[in-house]
């Protein structure tokens, strides 16, 4: 009696341990268990909010631990013509639309970016990958931007739209594009950011002017940025799900 | 001698106690729930977390990454016979072909941190890694906090877990019966031995909280919330590296853990932590 239990509780555990591990890697291509998996992503937002509320600031470094290298990671040299028009010319003729839920749409030259104040930060990137890199980036912080453009009263993100193509040759342009909440869009070390390391944002990080929001992951922080769109949901354009990569399955909320 | 092996092997086939014997409650239902929910979540973390770190199988100490100068690094080269697997640490390099830096995916050579078995997903699929490993991190947690609440609450941190005066001067000897794989019987069996708690605690109070700290401490948004995470584990690539030791850690205490519950009777301790009830051999056979 007490064998025969032995036996098949012995037996019922192998079962489950063979099914489990197997079924592991087949799971993961279930849509249901990714969406399910894909909740646990609004719970880990509304934690870390809890804990760092909308003004904690990234942590900032000393000149002394610059990365003698910056890491580049994603598009490094877009390739369209436009783009290298541009950046035949240095980037002189670079605009950066603001619209969508805005009293006042914008059409920032490079030039009008640098002549608002600015602020200067010495912080770390920190790659999904898993790497991380320090350096000194000066921008327009965002939210005078945004403060400028007077988002409308149903605004809820604000959306970056990018020079670089994502997709193959052959195929239909998939631009890079991303989004933040206007919490994390109007933090203050959230920079259009035109420079790196006193020196003006190389092509390989973004030229001329890339996004920092240094509360989240490097693939939040589009860069080679020509248009801003504030939105009322992430639904209406891309993918759906507010970002390139988050169209690719990642998450949207990149505080981890 | 020949006595002495035959025990072993009845303990580890599961055919004990062989004489006299009566049964006790060895594990409240609180125990063994957390037990199995721990498991479980073990599993998936340490199989997503090795398809995270594939993403860039290198290990740093300091802030950030000093490229050049990794504590270790998975990675692969172009060989006569095709990719081969180089394990960096420091700065000696071992050949690992066929597990580490480069092994088979499907039949196909690929240059992958650890191999596709050991991973969750298997293939090389971060986002998916990610989304298994929060998850599982969040019922990890939330399991070890309750544990934690319970076992203060309850006594059984004082009463089962802490080593008392006598388990430390009887240590040498507990050492000893542990390499003689001679295990407590009668009274004694009724309680942890001295290097049980000793291995409980360090996991519970040690181990258990570090990993989590330390994954904290690689979320920016943690970092603006709590610097002194990156203060206290001298920077993100640090806690990386250490997140990296516990877990492995955790892997060595499961080894040791499945071996010892085999030696001193599988289905004994199996049945203890299923049901509650364990057999203690009420004299020395």
């Amino acid at each position: 009696m007490a064998d025969d239990r032995r036996r098949f509780l012995t037996r019922s555990a192998a079962v489950a341990a063979a099914a489990l591990l197997s079924g592991c890697s087949g799971l993961s291509e279930k849509k249901w268990v990714s969406d399910a998996l894909s909740e646990v992503e609004n719970l880990t937002r509304r934690a870390q909010r809890l804990f760092a509320g909308r003004q904690a600031l990234a942590p900032e470094f000393t000149k002394a631990d610059i990365a003698p290298v910056f890491r580049a990671n994603g598009t490094l040299d877009p390739a369209s013509d436009d783009y290298r028009a541009h950046a035949a010319k240095d980037f002189r003729d670079w605009r950066v639309e603001v619209g969508g839920l805005v009293e006042r749409p914008l059409s920032l030259s490079m030039e009008a970016l640098r002549a608002m104040p600015s602020r200067t930060q010495i912080t770390r990137h920190d790659c999904v990958e898993g790497w991380s890199c320090i350096g000194e980036w000066k921008g327009t912080p965002l939210r005078l931007v945004l403060a400028e453009a007077r988002p409308r009263n149903d605004a809820r993100y604000v959306a970056f739209f990018c020079a670089d193509n994502m997709a193959e040759e052959g195929v239909p342009a998939q631009y890079y594009y991303e989004s933040l909440d206007l919490v994390e869009a109007t933090h203050p070390q959230t920079l259009l950011a035109y420079e790196l390391n006193g020196q003006a944002l190389p092509i390989e990080h973004g030229a001329p002017v890339r996004l920092r929001a240094e509360r989240q992951l490097g693939y939040k922080m589009a860069k080679y940025i020509q248009r801003i769109e504030i939105v009322a949901d992430l639904g209406s354009f891309g993918g759906g799900r507010g970002g390139y990569w988050e169209d690719q399955g990642y998450s949207w909320y990149a505080g981890i | 001698m020949h006595a002495e092996l035959k025990s072993i092997i009845r303990r580890v086939l599961g055919v004990v106690p062989a004489g006299h014997s009566f049964l006790i409650d060895r594990h409240s239902a609180t125990v063994r729930v957390s037990h199995w929910i721990n498991a479980v979540c073990l599993l998936f973390l340490l199989m997503s977390g090795l398809q995270i770190f594939n993403a860039h199988p290198a290990l740093y100490w300091g802030k950030s990454s000093d490229f050049d100068h990794p504590i270790l690094s998975l990675t692969a080269r172009n060989g006569p016979q095709g990719l081969v697997g180089v394990t960096q640490i420091g700065s000696r390099q071992f050949d690992t072909t066929g597990i580490l830096g480069a092994s088979d995916e499907d039949g196909v050579r690929m240059a992958r941190g650890f191999p596709a078995w050991a991973t969750l997903p298997g293939p090389q699929w971060l986002a998916m890694g990610r989304l298994w490993h929060f998850a599982f991190a969040w019922l990890f947690a939330i399991n070890g906090v309750l544990f934690w609440i319970y076992a203060f609450a309850r006594g059984h941190a004082g009463r089962d877990l802490m080593p008392t005066g006598g388990d430390i001067r009887h240590l040498g000897r507990e050492i000893l019966d542990h390499l003689r794989l001679k295990f407590p019987k009668g009274e004694a069996a009724r309680r942890y031995n001295a290097l049980q708690k000793l291995a409980y605690v360090a996991v519970i109070f040690g181990l258990g909280p570090l990993v989590v700290l330390t994954g904290l401490t690689m979320s920016p948004t943690m970092d603006s919330a709590f610097p002194a995470l990156l203060w206290i584990f001298a920077g993100r690539q640090s806690a990386r590296t250490i997140h990296f030791i516990c877990a492995f850690s955790f892997l060595g205490f499961f080894v040791v853990h499945i071996v010892m519950v085999m030696l001193s009777g599988t289905w004994n301790n199996l049945r203890s932590m299923i049901t509650g009830r364990y057999a203690i051999e009420d004299h020395d056979g």
